[in-house]
């Protein structure tokens, strides 16, 4: 390869999801100094010329390469734990991590089995010395709190039993705090809350179907106005989509740590799920095999991990 | 410490039933023989005993005491004989069907069981009536109850003994504001006793008395009247010293005018096993009179008797 080309093959390696550690390998390692120069000289995207004349890595860039570098060896580390110790290990750092977050812990709280997520509670209580509500209540303040609270405290009942009268007036109660949107926000209504966080899956889905045919919106469609309750309805409702759009914004160019962190997390949680469903659902609603996508957008020992852990749904 | 008597010889599970079969058949039924067998298994013997039962003679031995028994000794009975998660399940239920004075046993349960057995208490509500105990509540309870009672019954507190001293320093220090503005329902009051692990909340209230004077409780009862700060107060008593709790609830029972029968029944039942004996001493210390004598004044016939075999009054 001529040296042009090979250091925009580098770029590329360095550049996206993950790292082609092949290619750095069979290309870096056999740079002499000058090519490595040029490399410096002409990659401004990560070299910057300093005053006393030297070309100097980007402090940024490295600390974003230390991660990428990282996705792989965390995607191991995510696969081989328990589930419980990952979901409470997911939840502490997501709360860590603040507001941008909690969507994962929305997602924990909501997807999860009554089991799975009971599991999850035990787990934290043994890593972090608290019960999961008692940090979740201590650090989250304002309209997100009840919600997340409430949701993560669940243990619901798991049975197909549903009553459609209690249904029909909860599905009331959900379109008319929607409407009053306005007025007051619908997540920080008691009763949204109740229904979201004690109610059944079996009989949310009653009520998410009911309100379809009685409104002739899907709910989520119509909770554009506050993301926490629209992550939450579809969760519940739709894990399928809702993992689909995660895995989407993942793979988007320009999307920041926190939404690609999503691609590991969730196929390493479905894997033995329902990533079929999700797979089947992604290339219905984009068009685009997933596998397709992860090929394109990914690199290296990552890329590769994922593509074998999505294999091993067919 | 549990007053439950055990013989020391426990007779076959197959002569149990035998016995109470017995006890069922014939004219009448023979109160005195099913205490004897049954007031005197814990919960593990009568778990089989009803396996056996249902297995030997084809009917829920359940059932068979529902046909067979009636009223006070009935109910006594049929609360004893369910295995402790089954009764939890069967309490909260019954109170979530009644008015605003109910919400106190969904209180007690959710505060004075440990978080296993409140584990295992919603699940066994989901076996017995397809729902979520927090969905009942929740839908049953409304304003500040529901606010209250809802994280309650959700809560599955860390049990260990570790407490943050600064936490406990900072969070008197919350609740200490909320009471003095009168804030009883506030967010952050409900989030520390619905949330934290029990030694934290000790550790809390120790620093509250040290720091502002007065037990937490005392200064929550500024409104002698209203329900939902007496609800409040019985939640801290449950989770701190729960003999004392139960120790109150009992006098109330027995010195009510006519005597409130499901109280001391629900009490004696669900802490025969537990800590009965601390609470008869906590009711000697209190009331300068032995529970049994009290019981013994206040109830009669076989209800009476099952009651005082339960709290440790005679043999095996």
């Amino acid at each position: 390869m001529a040296l042009e080309d090979e250091l925009q093959a580098v770029t590329k390696a360095l550049s996206g999801i993950g790292i082609d550690e092949n290619l750095l390998i069979s290309a870096l390692g056999k740079w002499n100094p000058v090519e490595r120069k040029s490399f410096r000289k002409e990659t401004s995207q990560f070299f910057l010329k300093d005053d006393r004349h030297f070309e100097r890595w980007d402090d940024q860039q490295v600390k974003l390469l230390k991660r990428e570098f990282l996705r792989f060896k965390n995607a191991m580390v995510l696969w081989t734990m328990h589930p419980w110790e990952r979901d409470a290990r997911l939840a502490k750092e997501a709360l860590r991590d603040g507001p941008q977050s909690y969507g994962i812990i929305i997602e924990i709280a909501c997807t999860r089995s009554s089991e799975e997520l009971l599991g999850a509670r035990r787990a934290y209580h043994s890593l972090f010395d608290h019960s999961i509500e008692e940090d979740l209540a201590y650090h989250i303040n304002g309209s997100d709190r009840k919600l997340l609270v409430g949701l993560v405290s669940s243990y619901r009942y798991e049975g197909p039993r549903v009553n459609v009268e209690t249904a029909q007036i909860e599905s009331q109660t959900l379109h008319t705090a929607i409407k009053n949107a306005h007025k007051k926000k619908p997540k920080e209504d008691e009763d949204v809350v109740r229904i979201l966080a004690t109610r059944s899956k079996a009989h949310l889905k009653t009520i998410f179907n009911i309100y379809k045919e009685t409104y002739g919106h899907n709910i989520h469609d119509e909770l554009e106005v506050d993301s926490r309750l629209e992550e939450a309805v579809l969760c519940l409702g739709n894990p399928v989509t809702y993992f689909s759009k995660a895995l989407d914004e993942a793979l988007k160019s320009g999307s920041d740590e926190n939404t690609k962190e999503a691609l590991t997390r969730v196929t390493v949680t479905r894997c033995d799920y329902d990533i079929k469903e999700i797979k089947e659902e992604y290339n219905r609603h984009f068009g685009v095999p997933l596998c397709k996508s992860i090929e394109d957008k990914t690199h290296g020992n990552y890329k590769h991990f994922l593509l074998t852990l999505l294999a091993r749904g067919d | 410490m549990s007053t439950l008597t055990v013989p020391p010889q426990v007779p076959s599970v197959a002569e149990d039933c035998e016995q109470l079969r017995k006890a069922f058949g014939g004219w009448g039924t023979n109160e005195g023989l099913i205490i004897s067998v049954l007031a005197h298994r814990n919960a593990d013997q009568r778990k089989l005993i009803r396996q056996t039962y249902a297995e030997t003679y084809g009917e829920d031995l359940l059932k068979v005491l529902d046909k067979e028994l009636s009223n006070d000794f009935e109910r006594v009975v049929l609360l004893w004989t369910l295995e402790p998660a089954e009764r939890d399940a069967y309490l909260a239920n019954e109170a979530t069907k009644k008015w605003t004075s109910s919400n106190q046993v969904l209180m007690e349960i959710a505060s004075t069981r440990s978080s296993r057995q409140l584990l295992l208490a919603r699940q066994a509500y989901h076996v017995r009536f397809k729902r979520s105990i927090e969905e009942d509540v929740a839908y049953h309870t409304t304003g500040d109850f529901r606010k209250l009672l809802l994280p309650l019954v959700s809560s599955y507190r860390y049990e260990g003994d570790e407490v943050n001293m600064n936490l406990a320093k900072s969070e008197a220090k919350i609740l200490h504001e909320k009471i003095s503005q009168k804030a009883y329902n506030h967010d952050d009051l409900i989030r520390v006793l619905a949330t934290r692990s029990k030694a934290q909340i000790n550790a809390t209230l120790n620093h509250y008395k040290n720091e502002f004077g007065n037990d937490m409780n005392k200064d929550l009862k500024r409104d002698p009247k209203d329900e939902y700060l007496a609800l409040l107060r019985a939640t801290v008593k449950c989770l701190t010293c729960p003999e004392r709790y139960f120790e109150k609830v009992l006098r109330l029972a027995i010195n009510k005018r006519g005597t409130d029968e499901g109280a001391l029944s629900r009490v004696v039942t669900t802490r025969a096993e537990v800590d009965m004996k601390i609470i008869k001493d906590q009711y000697q210390k209190r009331n300068s009179v032995p529970l049994e004598c009290a019981i013994d004044k206040d109830t009669g016939g076989d209800y009476e008797k099952m009651l005082l075999a339960l709290v440790g009054h005679g043999d095996a």
